[in-house]
């Protein structure tokens, strides 16, 4: 293509991603060390002329008092935990899932692929909603369990860690399954034929030579499902209990109802570094994925 | 392990897999159906949730904004994504291309309380300049929900292009063609159907999201998500399940046409592609 339009190209979407990508992360750093005050917008100026000076004013006490309170930290372990809990469960029912579909025949894997997408392209609020519904004390499953005998009295499971785990794993699990499949879909039957040749039984075979050879699925899944979850502020909020403290829910609370900006920026920071490791794996086999021609 | 005992595990999986994802949604259906107030009993059929829903005008108020903000994000998107899709798979190495590559596929994987806190301090940062609009709501979401989706599209165009074959565009090239003709009538056709998943794909997320919209909406803006979450924030609404209802029905309409639509399409291609090998 022509230099002019190919640079056009390239500076369009560049300019935008900066401004309005790359550039809000350089403010929240930079209201991350500014103090609170009672003042439209509610925080401290961080560069100020005083007296002809010009006068910087850093403020790490947003940051000490994170690691000060152990309200934060303990959000933070938790939302890893919540978060690596629900991963390692939504592989354990996707990967099945996946395998089953990348082995299926070509008129029914197009079908169950289209009913693995089809709750992706709805509301997800509404998805979780549709939770709320299923396990609250006179909803249908307690109703199920009372009427067959199994339980005399309804079991509390909304708001409770429970019901916020059926929720992530619920609302992430086409997540994991889609780039499984398709990383499983792309194997060569003849690999597992050569290893049952060679003698190897069923279940070797496939922990020998399908589960190596579908890691770069298992890892894009992982980080499409650990990423977000960490973050994740409906889920808990609907779902989880009171206590249920997730550093999402955290940040939300801190910006809308103590309104103290430079506090939640602080929160986005420390969240930011917790995650930059996986999003650096992340993007490493994205771009590799995609180089390669094979993108989800 | 006998293949029949395998593959009845492997059905016994996609079975209990699909029921998980599909017993909720089904629950919601039938229960917008439900005469009873009370959302636990089965107080016989009736559609009168619907009447509520229909006659409640602050809720379709947030539909109407919700799908205004939908179409003009996947528009804009588009746009936006698919430059960044050609440049990344077409143009070879430029400056800059680790930089652009980082900032568009980051978005995919942050999470939406980041992406919405950050973007809303830029838009009070930004607040004292003369082009910005005077209130937070409209514009602001839908430059935020721009932002999250043109990864997507980048990252759908991209994989397409990556699988057509680069030697269309330089025979084009080479009888003549200038580089706009060549993207008009080659490229563009190819990747089309790509640019209409990746405009489908960013109006849902779209309209589907709620943490990014409510940090970046002003005080008198209230997108649909919104308002579903505050009602179902106190507890199950029926009213939310009939909703619910017509928004799962419209979608599920829409997917199976579009993918009965593109696999009529792709057979076509296919079609084509073995008469002109043929005529060889």
């Amino acid at each position: 293509m022509r230099a002019g339009s190919r640079a056009l190209a390239i500076a369009l979407p560049g300019m935008w991603l900066t401004l309005f990508f790359l550039i809000p992360f350089v403010i929240v750093l930079k209201i991350s060390v500014a103090g609170t005050q009672l003042a439209v917008p509610p925080y401290t100026p961080l560069l100020e002329w005083v007296d002809g000076h010009l006068q910087v004013r850093l403020n790490l006490g947003n940051f000490l008092f994170l690691l000060k309170d152990s309200l934060y930290l303990d959000a933070f372990v938790s939302s890893l935990k919540v978060a690596g809990i629900s991963t390692v469960l939504c592989l354990l029912i996707g990967y099945p899932m996946a395998y089953a579909i990348a082995r299926s025949g070509s008129t029914w894997r197009n079908i169950l692929l289209m009913l693995t997408i089809l709750p992706f392209w709805t509301s997800s609020l509404v998805r979780v909603y549709a939770w709320m519904g299923l396990l609250r004390s006179n909803g249908p499953i307690n109703n199920l369990l009372l009427s067959l005998g199994l339980i005399h009295e309804p079991l509390v499971m909304l708001q409770t860690n429970f019901a916020m785990y059926v929720g992530i794993v619920y609302s992430y699990l086409p997540f994991m399954i889609l780039p499984l499949y398709a990383n499983l879909e792309k194997h060569d039957p003849s690999l597992i034929e050569a290893a049952v040749d060679l003698g190897a039984r069923p279940w070797r075979a496939f922990l020998q030579v399908t589960v190596p050879l579908s890691l770069p699925g298992v890892i894009a899944g992982s980080m499409l499902v650990f990423i977000p979850a960490v973050g994740e502020f409906v889920i808990p909020r609907l779902l989880g209990g009171t206590d249920s403290l997730m550093i999402g829910r955290v940040l939300w609370d801190e910006f809308f109802l103590n309104r103290d900006w430079p506090l939640a920026s602080a929160v986005a920071i420390c969240l930011l570094i917790a995650l930059v490791l996986p999003i650096i794996v992340f993007q490493r086999y994205q771009s590799r994925e995609v180089g390669a021609g094979a993108g989800p | 392990m006998t293949p029949s005992n395998r593959s009845f595990l492997l059905l016994t999986a996609l079975v209990l897999g699909f029921a998980f994802l599909y017993i909720p949604i089904l629950s919601v259906i039938v229960f917008s159906f439900n005469a009873s107030k009370l959302v636990t009993v089965w107080g016989g059929f009736s559609t009168h949730w619907y009447g509520v829903l229909l006659a409640d005008r602050q809720m379709l108020d947030g539909v109407s904004l919700s799908l205004r903000i939908a179409a003009v994000t996947a528009t804009g998107a588009v746009i936006l994504g698919t430059l960044a899709g050609l440049a990344l798979a077409r143009f070879g190495r430029f400056r800059g291309r680790t930089l652009l590559s980082g900032m568009v596929t980051a978005p995919l994987v942050m999470p939406d309380v980041i992406t919405g806190l950050s973007l809303l301090l830029l838009f009070v940062a930004l607040a004292p300049l003369p082009f910005m609009p005077s209130q937070r709501g409209f514009s602001t979401i839908a430059i935020a929900h721009i932002t999250l989706t043109l990864s997507y599209v980048t990252v759908i165009v991209r994989a397409r292009l990556a699988t057509m074959d680069e030697s269309l565009e330089e025979a084009a090239m080479d009888l003549g063609a200038r580089p706009m003709k060549v993207f008009l009538t080659i490229t563009l056709p190819i990747i089309a159907p790509a640019v209409l998943s990746g405009w489908l794909l960013a109006f849902t997320l779209s309209l589907d999201d709620l943490v990014i919209a409510s940090f970046t909406a002003g005080p008198a803006t209230n997108t649909l998500p919104m308002m579903i979450f505050s009602k179902v924030r106190l507890g199950i609404t029926p009213e939310i399940n009939a909703l619910a209802t017509l928004m799962v029905g419209a979608v599920t309409v829409f997917v199976i046409g579009a993918g009965l639509l593109m696999s009529h399409q792709e057979r076509a291609r296919q079609r084509d592609i073995q008469l002109a090998q043929a005529q060889r």
